[in-house]
Parts: C-alpha cells; structure tokens; sequence
C-alpha cells in the first residue's frame, strides 16, 4: 500500500510549518528526508503520524485517509522510531521492545508468550539479543537506538519512520543502523526518516525529499535532488558534490558532499 | 495485516545471501556474561512471598497492643467466634477494622503512588500532585467546622478530594490546547493543592479554639485510632473501585513512560489512560484521607521501595506496590499504638519514617550507579 500526502498543510496555532506538500511513497523504498533546522521536517512526521492534524489536504495509505483512525491502527501501520532519550526508570531493553505490542493487544492484556516471542526475534535480527536483560538506561547510545528500531519491528508495522536514525552514534554504530534499515527496505518495508548529512542520502536511499521553509524544494533520486545549486538554496552554504573515483570496496558513482574554501 | 518481518523469498527484490543478524554486531563474550546477571526478582512468586509476609505482619499487629492476645486467645477467637470474651471484642471490634484500614488505605496510597509516578513519568510525585489529599483535607476541616455528623464529615472530605481534582483536569484541559498536557496537568494540580491548603488554613483560623480547632488539627494528622467496621466498608467500596481499573491497565502503564508522543505513536489513547488513571487514583486517595486524615509519604516512598525488589515494568510493580503499601502502614501503625502512654497520630510517623527512608532510597540509589 503507499502512502500519499495529498496537499498537507499544518503547523501550530497560526504559524504555518508545512505548507502544501504532496508526495507518495511506495513499500520498499528508502526516502531521505533533508532539510535544514525548523524547515517542517518534524513536524511532517507529527502530520503523518496524525500526531497533529493536518490544516488543509490529507495522509492516505492506500485510498483510506488516516485522520480518523484510532491510535493503535495507526501504531500497526507505522513503526516510528524516535531519537533516543533516556526514561526515568530503568526498564529492560526487552520491556521497552515488548511495548511495541500495545497496538495489538487488549486495554487490560498485557504481553504473552508470543508477544515475548515476536519482541525477541526482533532484537535477534538486529543482533542484540544478548541485551535483552540489560538495562536500557545502562546500554550504549548506539544500542539504545538499535532497540528502538527492534521495537518498531515489533510493531509490526508496514511503515518506518525514523527521526534522525544516525544522530549521536560514532560511525560503527551509523553504519550498522544504516545497515539494518537498507536490509529492512529490502524486505518490503517501507523507510522514511531524516538526517542531516546529504552523504547518508547518497549512500543508503532510494529517494530524497528535499525540503526548505515548509515547503519540498526536491523529490527525486539523491544523485538529481542533492546537486550544488539544491544545497545552496535549502543549506544556503556553498558545497561541492565529488564523485568518488572507482575503489575497491565502494559502490561505483558514490557521491560526497564537501564544503568549499571560504 | 500482521506481517512479520521474517524474509519471504521475493521475485521482485532479490535477496542478499546472508541475513541482517551475521553481518552486524558481534559481541565480545564477557560483555555477554555481564548483561546476563539476573538482577531482578520479578515473577509471580516474589509476589506470593511479599503476599505471605503481609500476613504474617497483619496477624503480628492483630497480636500486640495495649491488650496483648496470645497464641492462644487467637485459636479461641477463630474456634468459637461468637463466645464473647475480651479478647473476641479486641479482635475483632477494635482491631481487625484498624488492621483492614491500615492495608486498605496503605495499599491503595501505595498503589496510586506508582501509576501517578509512571503516568507522570517522574518518580518524585505521589497521589495527592493533583490536590486530592489537600482537597479532602478541605472538605473535613469544612464538615467539622459546620458541626456536622461523622458519616457527613466522611461524604465530604471525599468529595472535596474528588472536586480539588476535577478543578485541576478542568482547568488544565482549558488551558493546554497544545503543548505538554502532562506538565499542564502537574503545574495546575500542585497550584490547586496550595490553594485548598490556604482554605484549610483559614478553616481552623475561623475555628472555635477550644474544641473544633483540635479536632480539625488531629483529623488532618491523620489517625486510625476511631476507625469501625463501617468506615472500613465505606471507604473500601471506592478504594476497590479504584484500585482494579488501574490493576488491570497496570502493563499500559510501561508504555506511558516512553513520553506522551512517543507512547501516542506505540498505539495508546493517551488522553483516555490519563483520565482513567487519574479518576481511579484520586478515588482512592479521596476516600483514603476522608477515613483517616492525611497520612503522606507512603504514596511517594513504597513504589521506590517496591521498584528496588521488582524493578519498574508495571505489571509486577503495581502489585508489589500494593501489598508492601498495606505492610508499610500496619507497621507505622503498630508504632503509632504502641511507643507511647498516648497514640501518636500515624500521619507524623509516616512523615517521620519516610522521609529518613527515601533519603536512605536516594543515597543507595546513588551508590549504585557510581
């Protein structure tokens, strides 16, 4: 099923944020959504997420709009993925992954057998199943926003949305998110998520969606989108896009973005 | 609708050869080792075992007292319930009503304690955040003060807890149409709270100084000293009523720790759980106060006390809570019957107890995680 954004307007009070946008996404895909800071992208996802009504337009998946569905329906339709933060008690990592089961179960159930089942596959997939038990205030950043992606999965959503998936994790970690996200899409997952650096872009996604002032400057493969002219004018900094010569070990036409000499 | 995200063999995306998990994070041995260590107790027997020694405590507080009861007055009593003797009428007339208020108020403070500090996410709140207790505390010192009858001091102390809280929903809902709810919700409640104290103040300022103004200061204290049968099943009725509404969504309270958007996105009508939580535990500690006066503390110090045995997920929390609630106060309040020639009204014990307590929590809580 896709998801479409049909001329999505919002914001707060009577500030517009996200003004007019219209775009549809298809299972499978990795989009990359940039931008610089306050240019909407927060507050699309809230949009999309039905976190705050649209103004004007609407989110449909497939042909249903979204806007009147309840909290759990929406929370089986997309998996999102938060930057990480730390709660106030110290639950297990498997606890915090169980959680992801709210959407499925009854108000007064809480998670059984299968439920434990489902949570563990997913930290298994993502390799941390030997965390189970730890503490999630007690676990590395990087491992805490593994977490978060695994208790996405346990939503057992058709959609991810992550919110700056790679932010505050050294470059091992950034490469094995990144990893697992690709791997996901791969499994028809579809991914939308944000991030500040356009070489993430160029690396891992399918599409990008290039945004400035509430509004989408771009949407097209990273290589047409993120060209010099397009990073000017959503940045407002001068940058050089370098195609990195043929090397063992790298994919052949990936681009960098470099800043230029002042 | 329910796909899982196992790989299915698909034409369309070929799939790579290894899967997801070989490529990523191999773990050293030890740091395996080190996150395998068991640390909590959390199953259902550490609750059969908190449950056994509630009994054991309740049977011991039922024994002592300014009329000791032996072993043996206790297997007379429980042979022949209706023979009449004194110590029958001890037994139960006198105490086994104080011992069934003790664990009622005690478990349902204890209780509300930790769904307040899992719905607020903070666990520095206890019941009366939202101006219950000061609410109820209005509402007796009002009944006193007209000279009412003890069954109408009760109604409205209770309604006074009900109505501190309603103001408090009322007002934050109004003023919050974006925004924090959850922190709207605290501001106001800790503002309606000073205010009901305020009029509790002015209550006892406007008190006749020779009789209804000690009544008012020695009802507000907090004691189980009058307590009958009848009290215990009025305000058993809506302690139960609040008490198992909040059992039974207790794993749901997990999910609300994550923040308000977060656990919005994991699929739960926040708005609906806030309100529900909120109604159970201010009946509960409404009709906590309206029995025995402000007793404080406990809803603050046991769910740390029962955090420390059974760790934070709820499910288990909740009812350790609960049953280390009732043992909390049938032990304060076996001091407050038996350290002096007078009783010592149980609300300054708990104040007295507890806050040496949670500062012991805190500095433990402290060396644990240096």
């Amino acid at each position: 099923m896709n998801l479409t954004l049909d001329h999505v307007t919002g914001g707060y009070g009577s500030r517009t944020v996200v003004d007019d946008v219209s775009f549809t996404l298809h299972p499978g895909e990795v989009v990359c959504l940039l931008g610089a800071n306050g240019c909407g992208k927060t507050t699309l996802f809230k949009l999309i997420l039905c976190l705050l009504r649209p103004r004007l337009g609407c989110v449909r998946l497939g042909e249903e709009n979204i806007a009147d569905w309840s909290r759990s329906r929406l929370a089986r339709a997309f998996g999102y993925v938060p930057q990480v933060h730390i709660p106030p008690f110290a639950f297990e990592v498997r606890e915090i992954v169980l959680m992801a089961r709210a959407a499925h179960l009854a108000p007064f159930a809480s998670p059984g057998k299968e439920d434990r089942r489902i949570a563990d596959e997913a930290l298994d997939y993502l390799g941390i199943l030997h965390l189970a038990s730890a503490r999630y205030t007690e676990i590395s950043g990087g491992e805490r926003q593994l977490v978060l992606i695994a208790r996405a999965l346990a939503q057992q959503a058709q959609w991810l949305i992550l919110d700056e998936p790679a932010a505050n994790l050294d470059l091992g970690n950034q490469i094995k998110v990144f990893r697992a996200i690709n791997y996901l899409a791969k499994t028809g997952l579809g991914v939308l998520m944000t991030t500040h650096v356009p070489d993430h872009a160029f690396l891992h996604a399918t599409r990008v969606v290039l945004m400035s002032e509430g509004r989408i400057l771009a949407m097209d493969t990273p290589a047409n989108a993120l060209t010099e002219p397009m990073l000017l004018k959503a940045y407002g900094v001068q940058v050089s896009v370098v195609e990195i010569g043929a090397q063992a070990g790298i994919k052949p036409g990936t681009k960098v973005v470099v800043p230029n000499q002042m | 609708m329910g796909r899982s995200f196992v790989i299915i063999d698909n034409a369309a995306s070929p799939q790579p050869a290894v899967s997801y998990k070989s490529m990523a994070t191999v773990t050293s041995p030890e740091k395996m080792l080190e996150h395998r260590k068991p640390h909590r107790l959390q199953s259902g027997k550490t609750l059969a075992v908190l449950a056994l020694l509630l009994a054991v405590v309740a049977i011991g507080s039922a024994a002592i007292g300014s009329y000791p009861i032996s072993l043996h007055d206790w297997w007379s009593v429980l042979r022949a319930p209706s023979a009449g003797g004194t110590a029958e009428i001890v037994l139960l007339q006198i105490r086994l009503p104080r011992l069934l208020a003790c664990i009622l108020v005690g478990s349902g403070l204890a209780l509300a304690g930790a769904s307040y500090q899992g719905l607020f996410n903070n666990p520095m709140v206890s019941p009366d955040i939202l101006g219950a207790s000061a609410g109820a505390g209005l509402g007796a010192a009002v009944g006193i003060l007209l000279g009412f009858d003890f069954v109408a001091i009760q109604s409205l102390s209770f309604a006074g807890g009900l109505v501190a809280v309603l103001l408090a929903w009322a007002l934050a809902s109004g003023l919050c149409r974006r925004g924090d709810p959850v922190l709207m919700l605290v501001l106001v409640g800790i503002l309606i709270g000073s205010m009901f104290t305020a009029l509790i103040s002015l209550t006892k300022y406007l008190a006749d100084p020779m009789n209804k103004l000690p009544a008012i200061t020695f009802w507000l204290l907090g004691s189980f000293a009058s307590i009958t049968h009848r009290d215990v099943l009025l305000a058993g009725v809506p302690i139960a009523a609040g008490c198992i509404p909040l059992l039974l969504l207790r794993w749901r309270l997990n999910v609300l720790c994550m923040g308000e958007q977060e656990a919005r996105t994991l699929g739960m009508n926040t708005r609906a759980m806030r309100f529900t939580v909120i109604v159970c535990a201010t009946l509960i500690t409404a009709a906590s106060v309206s029995i025995c006066g402000m007793v404080g503390w406990i809803g603050l110090v046991v769910p740390h006390l029962a955090r420390m045995v059974v760790g934070p997920n709820h499910k288990f929390l909740l009812p350790a809570a609960a049953i280390m609630g009732g043992c909390f106060l049938l032990l304060v309040d076996d001091v407050a019957r038996t350290a002096g020639a007078l009783e010592i009204p149980v609300g300054i014990l708990t104040a007295l107890i507890g806050a040496p307590f949670f500062l012991f929590l805190l500095m433990r809580e402290r060396r644990h995680k240096s």
